[in-house]
């Protein structure tokens, strides 16, 4: 019987191989893209307890999680194209500007 | 009509503006002409308001024009009001009157001056500043028009600020006042905790609730600015000082309008000061008893001045002195009837005083002066009408006032009100002395601008002998060279000898005719030179014995110069003391003034002079002693006072102490008139030097201030700078060093954001797990 814990559990490995990409690669595309797997993950959460609990609800945020999530892409892939246009090869560490 | 009172303050402010924008350009003397008409609309509109006030009923007299509600602070409120009663109005009539006059006098008196315009903005200025501090419904706003005319008194005092003592003479009357603004200001504070309201008319209406100790504490302390703004004991100082300033502005200012506003600003609060007098008599009587010293003490330091406009300066602290005395007996009615009959007729000897001042080519020792009377006949005319006034005689303006001031302080009954009445007579009595003492050395007696003084004729008898001596030495030095001519020429007929003696052996040893021939003309030579060096050696004899006399001569004429200097600089009793044989030894000055003309001044000056002399004739009968319906001064101003003073004693007593004090005045004016005018008995034993140094007072004050009383503002400053700024300081210190701290951690590196992150979020999670499992 499929009960909504296997989703959860699913979502919560791939939450963490998210959070745990962003934590160890430098490469900017590729944290943005373990960022996609932690909404993604999140996504996971929502459909599987919304489908079990039989809410409408977990779905409708789901379109919301969508929606800021590709501003954000949009946003964020926007900054990372000017800034590969002023240098060659900048990984996460190298943009450090905005420390105190 | 009484809407009309807007326009009070709102011409002198206008008036004020447009000289600061285009003053310059106006030039003299229409600028001056311009601040005159300002300061007459404002007249002309304090007339309106007046009728319109009268028109009222009389119990409707007090009315509040609120403009906007000027500081709303939470339960704290000032309006920006104007309080129309008669006592306001009543001010305001003699200062916008007055006021007009002395504008119009300063536009011949500054005449020449390089910043005329410049005068005219800051008394435009202070008319302003004035007015406001009259009208203001609350302390609040009393206390800007207060600050305002400090500060048009501070740029009026150093006018001619070029000078460091007229600079330093502004800077004195501006932190002295600063004392007795701390007294205002906690008053104010005060006022506001315990009755919640700085409306006069709440203030008034709400007195009597107040528990004792507040009351006198607010009774003090408003008495604390009023020994500042009026010139009380102790804090006097600035006034005398002041006088540094142009004569119009010691008339307008330093003598009728702003040195008022302190005995204005207690009859303004009179609800409290009655209340005061009812329960707490010692804070009335610290307020009479300093009222009556500071009018004896300043009269005993007018009698030794020299300088014109000092004399007056005491004199009008003395007066003030009077007003606070009568504050202090509650008697509210008499300080404001003295305080207009003073504003007539001290305005009228200040500006009486510019006038000679002017005409003397700015030299203002009054013992120079002398027999101006038919020199600068308006001048000495109105000036001697100001002299009865304030002297006392009747029926001139003063003796009214003053008659009823004695006459409150005597009705304060027991040994205090006797005292106090007694030293307010003897006061009466210097005043007549002092008064009469100056207008006679200045209109009486013989014209002497062009005689030197005391110091002048010293410093010439000095130069005369120190020239006596100088040809002394000449004699000296010419007898030394006589001598050493004499040795000389001995000398000479030594070594002549000689060459004779040898010339004469030479002569009897020759053997040949022809060395013979030779011989004897050398012999001849020889004797011939030793002749003329004899004869030098007679006439160098001659020389020195002559030169010998003249020493002696000229060391006799030494000793009989000085002897006479002696004789002239400490002359016997009937004697003159004249610069005599020295007298070409004199000071340029000397000659400078006696070729000095004195002249009358122009119509500007001399139409406020007589205006403001038939004011000190007529000003008594405002309020007459007479009937209850000649009280006119006290019938109008009884709507403002919270209660009605009526005197008790009855008439026999009111005649016996008028007669007292008339006398008083008498003996006052013969005392001076057999000693200046009469010349029996010594000035100089009534002039005493401690007098003339007003007892010593100021020099002690300067010198704590500048000894001890510096370490203790260096103490103060130190304890501002390390403890009150230290916490403020600490405070920011604090702030940026936890900033240094903590912007370690904003390092840049996104990655140990996500770190932070992720480590509070699994912080988040085992709290809230734990949490549910508690």
């Amino acid at each position: 019987m499929l009960t909504p814990t296997y989703y959860l559990v699913l979502s919560a490995l791939v939450f963490s191989i998210g959070a745990f990409g962003v934590l160890v690669r430098r490469n900017p595309l590729i944290m943005f893209m373990c960022v996609e797997l932690m909404l993604n993950a999140v996504n996971l959460t929502f459909i599987g307890l919304a489908w079990g609990l039989n809410d409408i609800g977990g779905q409708v945020s789901v379109f919301f999680v969508m929606v800021v999530a590709a501003a954000e892409v949009v946003v964020g892939l926007a900054i990372v194209v000017a800034i590969m246009r002023r240098r060659d090869g900048a990984t996460a560490d190298d943009l450090s500007v905005l420390r105190g | 009509m009484i809407n009309f009172v807007y326009l009070i303050p709102l011409f002198p402010l206008l008036g004020c503006v447009t000289l600061m924008l285009v003053g310059k350009k106006m030039g003299e003397p229409s600028a001056g002409y311009f601040a005159t008409a300002a300061s007459g609309l404002s007249f002309i509109a304090t007339v309106v308001t007046f009728f319109g006030l009268r028109a009222l009923d009389v119990e409707e007299r007090q009315v509040t024009k609120t403009l906007f509600e000027w500081v709303p602070a939470g339960n704290f409120s000032a309006n920006a009001g104007f309080l129309v009663d008669p006592l306001s109005v009543a001010m305001l009539l003699f200062i916008t009157g007055i006021g007009t006059l002395i504008h119009l006098y300063s536009v011949g008196y500054m005449h020449g001056d390089e910043n005329f315009s410049k005068f005219f903005l800051y008394l435009n200025m202070f008319i302003f500043a004035m007015s406001i501090l009259v009208l203001g419904d609350n302390l609040l706003l009393t206390f800007l028009g207060w600050e305002g005319v400090g500060a048009c008194s501070y740029f009026l005092v150093s006018f001619w600020f070029s000078e460091e003592k007229n600079a330093m003479a502004g800077k004195k009357a501006f932190i002295t006042n600063r004392v007795g603004d701390w007294g205002f200001m906690v008053a104010t504070f005060l006022a506001f905790a315990s009755i919640g309201s700085i409306d006069y008319l709440t203030i008034n209406g709400t007195a009597a609730q107040l528990s004792t100790p507040v009351l006198a504490a607010m009774v003090l302390l408003l008495f604390v600015g009023v020994m500042g703004k009026s010139a009380q004991f102790p804090l006097y100082l600035w006034l005398p000082d002041a006088m540094a300033g142009p004569t119009p502005v010691s008339a307008l200012i330093h003598a009728a309008t702003m040195v008022t506003s302190g005995v204005y600003l207690l009859t303004r609060v009179n609800g409290l000061v009655y209340e005061a007098l009812l329960h707490a008599q010692w804070v009335t009587n610290i307020i009479a008893w300093v009222g009556v010293g500071t009018a004896f003490f300043a009269a005993t330091i007018a009698i030794a001045q020299t300088d014109i406009k000092k004399v007056l300066a005491y004199s009008t602290v003395s007066q003030l002195g009077y007003m606070v005395l009568a504050v202090g007996s509650g008697v509210f009615v008499a300080a404001i009837f003295h305080m207009i009959t003073h504003a007539f007729f001290k305005a009228l000897l200040f500006l009486g005083s510019g006038s000679v001042i002017h005409g003397m080519d700015n030299d203002q020792d009054m013992r120079r002066y002398g027999g101006l009377r038919k020199l600068l006949p308006i001048t000495s005319a109105t000036f001697i009408i100001g002299w009865l006034a304030i002297a006392g005689v009747p029926p001139f303006a003063g003796f009214w006032s003053k008659d009823e001031i004695l006459l409150s302080a005597w009705e304060l009954g027991g040994i205090n009100g006797k005292l106090l009445w007694f030293f307010g007579l003897i006061t009466a009595l210097m005043t007549g002395f002092y008064m009469s003492r100056q207008v006679f050395l200045t209109f009486y007696g013989d014209y002497r601008f062009g005689d030197p003084d005391k110091d002048e004729v010293d410093q010439a008898w000095d130069g005369y002998i120190a020239h006596a001596e100088a040809e002394k030495d000449e004699a000296i030095t010419a007898r030394e060279a006589a001598a050493t001519k004499l040795e000389e020429a001995n000398v000479a007929v030594e070594s002549r000898n000689v060459a004779f003696a040898k010339a004469q052996m030479e002569v009897t040893q020759t053997t040949s005719e022809d060395d013979l021939a030779k011989a004897q003309k050398a012999l001849d030579t020889a004797s011939g030179a030793l002749e003329k060096a004899e004869a030098g050696v007679v006439s160098a004899q001659d020389e020195l014995t002559a030169a010998s006399a003249l020493v002696d001569v000229k060391d006799q004429a030494v000793s009989s110069v000085k002897s006479e200097a002696a004789r002239r600089v400490e002359p016997e009793p009937g004697e003159q003391r004249t610069a005599g044989a020295a007298s070409d030894f004199l000071p340029d000055a000397v000659a400078k003034r006696a070729e000095h003309h004195p002249h009358e001044s122009g119509w500007q000056m001399a139409t406020p002079l007589v205006i403001l002399a038939f004011l000190s004739i007529v000003g008594g009968v405002i309020q007459l002693p007479f009937t209850s319906e000649v009280h006119f001064l006290e019938n109008w101003l009884e709507p403002a006072l919270t209660f009605e003073h009526k005197f008790a004693s009855s008439a026999g007593t009111k005649v016996a102490l008028a007669v007292v004090a008339i006398i008083a005045g008498a003996v006052g004016i013969m005392a001076a008139v057999s000693v200046y005018l009469r010349n029996q008995g010594d000035p100089a034993k009534i002039e005493k030097q401690i007098l003339f140094d007003g007892w010593g007072y100021d020099r002690a004050v300067t010198a704590f201030m500048g000894g001890p009383g510096a370490k203790m503002f260096d103490a103060i400053t130190w304890l501002d700078a390390n403890i009150v700024d230290g916490m403020v300081n600490g405070t920011g210190s604090l702030v940026r060093g936890t900033g240094s701290t903590v912007r370690r951690f904003q390092n840049g590196l996104v990655r140990s954001y996500a770190m932070s992150i992720t480590l509070g979020s699994i912080g988040l999670l085992v709290w809230f797990v734990v949490r549910i499992a508690a």
